[in-house]
């Protein structure tokens, strides 16, 4: 039990439990101390050394991101001295840092550059000795650039502590100390599952996703193409405050409004196909529950869960849905459904995903997911990309006026938009489920057990004619790794597995959290922008997936039904195992339905 | 092979160096390759990046091959003061390479160290594990003649 201590911050008086270090105490009351490598929501790394502060009676300063508070500790968080060891401090990292701030993705939003300019610094203090390093443009979704890298640690800690991938890694030390994969093999030839939690702690632009921003305005920009756009769920909760908007505003009609004028030919929805999923997973799930069948189902949206699982989970794949992502659908509905009912030749469609994710650019590249014919879709853009091509078009986000998106593929359900928080794919299958058992519906759609930011959530649902359906929902692949783990451990020693349905996210706090959101992106954050997804659920006229009209003429022009052949054939995939040295794909995990 | 080697050990980290040592010590070509890696990886379930930092942490592990024999000249204050420069020049030009580089025939390479404990005899280098003090370029080019010859 932490006990209640007093300290003082320069000349103020604060009681603080002791198992705090300095810096929280400070960061609690308001006292900012200035800091780099440090962030609130990872164990400190003590690597810059900017947060330094005095401690009366101790003769040199301390670093206030590992210094515990003690009974009696008068603290100086600002003096001569210790202005001057900071400015040196950033003057030594600029004197190895790639400093070309104009054209860098991290422009405005680097959280060196803003202390450099906080703290007055000279730029040319010291001469710049950076040998400059090969960047490593290896994997499809991230890009690695060494030159920019200041060895803060954040990532390394994030990829192995919190998400327990084990794709980064530091290597040598001293001058010659560099962050890397093993071997220096680069981050395709990784465990790494491009989930991009990296990109979001990276404090500069050393880590980023690798843009495809060129690309989708070259399509737009071909009179020959015709170019269909979807958005993922998180996407309209997580653009309104770069614009001077209430964090968290929800904002789809504004989305829709600024993607037509951007120039987009098709602007369509994601969480239409999310409600898809529901049909498809939900159904897929209550078969395997009516037939008494001992492993688990897990969800399948997730393109960095789903690489984690290939890579450490290759033995359990048969316990993933079979059903694509509501990205993948949407993209081999685009080049089929959609190219069908208006008379476009698929080949002319480019089908560009605005998604929160680094991993889905990874995602979109897997050779199998061409069940169209074609590669379903072209191109994902992350949010912050996304949020760059509003700006160089121009478009005053908070005023423009609201415009409904293009039909046959936008209609959505509150169930399709809470996919982006951890817990709503889970409660979006159980609304659905409910009724897929029992031929009734569910009374109260709002399933709070699986709501919120706890790492691993269960609950246990009464379906009448069914029983008890236990479920597990995880968020972070670190939480994967423990509910896996015993999912495992339940199969080999009692054969069943403790959940019959688990929901799992790469990301903490689920899409909304996503490696591919704007900066800023912790997980105080996170929490706010799922909230705002169960305000918009909420506000929804339709809530269950199953209801979705456009969702039930799909079925009834296209697709016939659930889990149908051509269900089956489109929306439908397998998965691979993959080497954990590597990443590379070894052999087939599973078979794909024919 | 690596398995075996892995298997004289108790299978917790704390035993990664005495792996990692054995490994290169045993390696025709003294280093640890990333195969290696990926088997004391399975066998310590301890995961590759990590085995990774460790290996490049500490300058006596290579994961490159190297050379049949290995130079390694103290270019710490003490023998630099007393012309460690002139030996690595004088070695460089005597065996065609650089610093971490190995010779075409693979019987040398050469890398610079720290601190041999030796300061009393500066300059001095080690070829294998043999300590080899007081040199100039005279001696350096019999030394590096000599075990020519053996081979």
């Amino acid at each position: 039990m932490a006990k209640n201590v007093n300290v003082w911050i320069d000349g103020q008086h604060l009681e603080v439990p002791d198992d705090m270090t300095i810096i929280e105490a400070a960061d609690k009351h308001g006292i900012y101390i200035p800091r780099l490598c440090y962030h609130p929501d990872l164990p400190p790394t003590a690597n810059c050394g900017v947060c330094v502060v005095e401690l009366s009676g101790v003769p040199v300063p301390k670093r206030a991101c590992c210094t515990p508070v003690a009974e009696g500790m008068k603290i100086t968080s600002n003096s001569k001295k210790l202005r001057s060891y900071r400015k040196t401090l950033v003057e030594m990292i600029l004197s190895h840092h790639e400093v070309v701030c104009p054209t860098c993705a991290a422009n405005n939003k680097c959280e060196l550059q803003t202390l450099a300019n906080n703290l007055g610094v000279d730029p040319y203090a010291l001469p710049n000795i950076l040998v400059m390093k090969e960047v490593d443009y290896s994997s499809p979704a991230i890009i690695r650039d060494p030159n920019k890298c200041i060895s803060c640690g954040r990532c390394i800690t994030v990829c192995n502590e919190v998400q327990t991938v084990y794709a980064l890694t530091n290597s040598d030390r001293g001058i010659n100390s560099e962050i890397t994969t093993a071997f220096g093999l680069g981050m395709n030839n990784s465990p790494c599952v491009a989930c991009g939690q990296c990109t979001v702690y990276c404090p500069t632009g050393a880590l980023r996703e690798r843009s495809e921003l060129d690309d989708v305005w070259d399509a737009i920009l071909d009179p020959d193409k015709h170019v269909i756009v979807q958005e993922a769920p998180s996407i309209r909760v997580s653009l309104g405050e770069e614009f001077g908007m209430p964090f968290g505003s929800v904002t789809p009609k504004k989305m829709y409004a600024a993607l037509r004028k951007i120039g987009f030919d098709s602007v369509m929805d994601t969480n239409f196909t999310a409600d898809l999923t529901i049909m498809e997973e939900g159904t897929e799930c209550v078969n395997n529950l009516k037939a008494g069948r001992k492993r688990p189902l897990i969800t399948s949206c997730s393109p960095g869960w789903i690489k984690f699982m290939e890579t450490y989970y290759p033995d359990l794949a048969d316990c993933v849905s079979t059903a694509k992502s509501p990205m993948s659908m949407f993209g081999v509905l685009a080049k089929t459904y959609y190219a069908d009912e208006h008379g476009i030749d698929p080949a002319k469609i480019v089908s560009v995903a605005i998604m929160p994710c680094t991993a889905k650019k990874f995602e979109a590249r897997r050779p199998e997911l061409s069940d169209s014919g074609y590669q379903d879709t072209d191109f994902v853009l992350t949010t912050r990309e996304f949020l760059r091509m509003i700006k160089e078009a121009g478009i005053d986000f908070a005023n423009i006026p609201e415009e409904e998106p293009d039909e046959g593929m936008s209609f959505y359900t509150g169930a399709g938009t809470i996919f982006g928080a951890t817990g709503g794919v889970m409660e979006a299958a159980i609304r659905s489920a409910y009724t897929l058992v029992t031929g009734e519906e569910l009374e109260n759609v709002n399933i709070m057990a699986v709501r919120g930011m706890e790492g691993v959530k269960e609950a246990t649902v009464n379906i009448p004619g069914f029983g008890d359906l236990k479920v597990a929902v995880a968020h972070g692949l670190g939480n994967a790794r423990k509910v896996m783990d015993q999912v495992r451990e339940g199969l080999k020693t009692k054969g069943e597995s403790p959940w019959h349905f688990i929901e799992i996210m790469a990301c903490p706090g689920g899409c909304v959290g996503g490696g591919g959101q704007p900066f800023g992106n912790d997980i105080a954050s996170r929490a706010r922008r799922g909230l705002a997804l169960y305000e918009e659920d909420r506000s929804l006229p339709v809530r269950k997936s199953h209801h979705n009209p456009e969702v039930l003429k799909v079925y009834e022009k296209f697709l016939g039904a659930p889990n149908s052949e051509l269900a089956h054939k489109l929306l439908h995939t397998h998965y691979f195992k993959r080497s954990i040295s590597t990443g590379q794909v070894v052999e087939e995990a599973t078979h794909k339905h024919h | 092979m690596y398995k075996e080697i892995c298997a004289k050990y108790a299978p917790n980290k704390d035993n990664l160096i005495y792996i990692l040592h054995d490994i290169q010590d045993t390696h025709p070509q003294h280093y640890v390759s990333s195969e290696a890696v990926h088997e004391i990886s399975e066998y310590l379930t301890l995961p590759e990046n990590h085995i990774y930092g460790v290996l490049t942490f500490y300058s006596m592990y290579s994961t490159t091959p190297r050379g049949k024999n290995i130079i390694r000249l103290c270019e710490s204050p003490p023998c630099y003061i007393k012309g460690s420069y002139n030996i690595l020049r004088k070695l460089k030009t005597l065996l065609g390479v650089g610093v971490g580089e190995t010779t075409k025939d693979g019987n040398f390479t050469l890398e610079l160290c720290a601190c041999l404990g030796v300061c009393g005899n500066a300059p001095v280098m080690m070829i294998n594990d043999d300590v080899y003090g007081d040199l100039s370029e005279e001696k350096v080019e019999d030394i590096i003649d000599k075990i020519r010859g053996r081979n």
